[in-house]
């Protein structure tokens, strides 16, 4: 009847297709959508790094003065060391205050703020603006991912060198001859230093990303993220982690304090004999009279010079603090590739996924 | 050109085809009404000519043969989704940015003086505006967009007469001035008497009727579009297809 007849508009691209849209323009984006989420990771990161900075500090004074005071041997100078020693509580171990907090930094980060990306956008149909728009939902996903994994792994990246920082007067060469405590640089926060902090923290915010893509709501999103992140945690302190290289082995007893022993175990005659620890009967036959260490309780080094002089040898294998930053690399490694493999799933989700 | 051109097109969920058998085109330069009761498939039809989802069956082009969620396609064709989703949080200013930025075009005086014109603010956020400044503002959006195609699903169902009347008001005005075609869904039958000149009837996945109103009512010898729907809703029988 009436119908216009209309041609294709003015301005409309020819069949050839036209050029996507610059990827520059999702910075903008991206920061207007995520920054309250990036605010909160700023203070979370911010207060850190202030308590980090004056522990820190008052820890690197202490040594200071620990090291400068001559002689060495004066009952002033042991009173310094003594007070180096006395302020290893904050965060040496992982079982500390500060060593639990900040184990749950990077699942705090991924959780809150990697979970919501695409959940909230499912949850709330607000995908269907999105996806819809020029930019094309597949590059909108992976730009946005990228940029905030790269944002949120720099400022943990910072982090980390000052966690690393906070712990360089334990590693200080030297401290043993000055009665300075000394500790294995593996027994610290493995996951918080250097480059582990970040590959950590980004592989928490991705597992967050594609938990939300898989689940499409924000809360169960976040349960989920914490929950993988916890099993993939434990499985690389407790099973993965002392596997990066062979370890190595020594019937030495005198095991540098400085390495991480992996295990230990006994032989005679060249075939093995029990591990770690000698059954007691064994104890009863040889050194039926063990002398006792501190509060009446035999102690090990005595055992092992007992067994070895009736032909047991004590194997130890270990992994030398000179490995703690090679596997620094090799888990930044492996959790980086972790880390695009997701994203690939949760790009390809992206595309997939009907509406 | 055919703003949509479907042959067999159909889309299973699970076990229950959506969108059944599907063969249509939709005239460009016009202004298309899908009816249909809800859960007719008008929904999956919309989704799978903007790209949000795939066909299980057949195949749907867009503005003369483009691949819907091609980049052309993506440029050419604006969506405003049902409840007209906004990031809530985010002030009116914050998504002219980010609709201006995830577009090849837009055009921002012209957002900013329908904005103005309606009254809505750009320092307020989308999730305190009324319902119908909020579907004012996607509209606007979408229109700002310059698109040669604007699809709308259920885009009054939520308003009050009023917001209803602005709003297809707006739609019009596009369709008129600008050229723009326009696709849009309802299972308000009332509403659609004045403003389209092309219907596409829906019933239970499949189309029932499809042309220009104008024919489709001479043909038919029924004095309103309303009447017409009504009489091939009310028809179950599969047999009453086009």
């Amino acid at each position: 009847m009436s119908a216009l007849t209309m041609s294709a508009r003015p301005g409309s691209e020819g069949d050839a297709g036209p050029r996507p849209i610059p990827w520059r323009r999702m910075a903008g984006v991206t920061w207007r959508q995520h920054r309250y989420a990036l605010a909160g990771v700023a203070v979370l990161l911010g207060a850190l790094a202030v308590w980090l900075w004056i522990i820190g500090t008052s820890l690197h004074q202490a040594y200071a003065a620990a090291v400068s005071c001559r002689p060495a041997s004066s009952g002033a100078c042991q009173g310094l060391v003594n007070a180096f020693d006395d302020m290893n509580n904050h965060m040496v171990s992982a079982a500390s205050p500060g060593g639990v907090f900040l184990q749950v930094v990077p699942v705090l980060i991924g959780a809150f703020a990697g979970a919501p990306v695409l959940a909230r956008e499912l949850e709330t149909g607000t995908f269907r603006y999105a996806w819809t728009q020029g930019f094309g939902r597949w590059r909108w996903a992976l730009a946005k991912l990228v940029l905030l994994g790269v944002v949120l792994a720099a400022a943990t990246g910072a982090v980390g060198v000052l966690v690393s920082w906070y712990y360089q007067p334990y590693f200080a060469a030297g401290n043993q001859s000055l009665g300075l405590s000394e500790i294995p640089p593996f027994a610290t926060l493995f996951s918080l230093r250097g480059v582990a902090f970040p590959a950590w923290t980004l592989a928490a915010f991705v597992i967050g990303a594609l938990a939300g893509m898989l689940i499409r709501r924000v809360v169960p999103a976040i349960v989920a993220t914490l929950a993988v992140y916890a099993g993939l945690a434990v499985a690389a302190g407790g099973f993965l982690r002392e596997h990066y290289l062979t370890p190595l082995v020594t019937t030495s007893p005198n095991v540098p304090g400085t390495a991480w022993v992996i295990s230990q175990w006994w032989t005679r005659d060249g075939r093995f004999a029990f591990a770690p620890n000698p059954p007691l009967s064994l104890l009863n036959q040889f050194c039926s009279a063990p002398p006792t260490g501190k509060g009446g309780k035999p102690s090990f080094g005595t055992f092992a010079q007992c067994l070895a002089q009736h032909g047991y040898t004590q194997w130890t294998s270990y992994q030398p603090a000179s490995r703690f930053w090679p596997f620094q690399w090799i888990e930044g490694g492996w959790l980086l590739a972790l880390s695009a493999l997701l994203i690939a799933a949760t790009i390809w989700l992206v595309r997939r996924r009907a509406a | 050109m055919n703003i949509v051109e479907a042959s067999g097109l159909g889309k299973r969920y699970g076990r229950t085809w959506a969108l059944r058998e599907c063969t249509l085109e939709i005239p460009a330069g016009r202004v298309t009404a899908l009816v249909g009761p809800n859960g007719a498939g008008k929904t999956t039809l919309l989704n799978l000519a903007v790209g949000l989802t795939s066909p299980s069956a057949g195949a749907v082009t867009v503005l003369g043969g483009r691949r819907p969620g091609s980049q052309g396609a993506l440029d050419g064709i604006a969506f405003v989704a049902q409840d007209t989703p906004l990031y809530k949080t985010l002030s009116v200013a914050d998504m002219i940015y980010i609709t201006r930025s995830l577009n090849r075009r837009f055009d921002q005086p012209y957002a900013r003086a329908r904005l103005d014109e309606l009254g809505i603010p750009a320092k307020r956020r989308a999730g305190k505006l009324s319902g119908g400044q909020q579907a004012q503002l996607a509209l606007t959006l979408a229109l700002a967009r310059r698109p040669q195609l604007l699809v709308l699903d259920e885009p009054v169902a939520a308003l009050d007469p009023v917001a209803r009347h602005d709003f297809m008001a707006t739609v019009l005005a596009s369709a008129a001035a600008d050229g723009v075609s326009v696709l849009l869904s309802s299972h308000v039958l009332t509403e659609l008497e004045r403003v389209a000149s092309y219907l596409v009837l829906m019933s239970r996945g499949q189309v029932r009727l499809a042309g220009a109103v104008d024919d489709l009512l001479a043909a038919d010898g029924r004095a309103s579009l309303e009447e017409l729907a009504l009489h091939y809703l009310r028809e179950t029988t599969p047999e009453v297809t086009r």
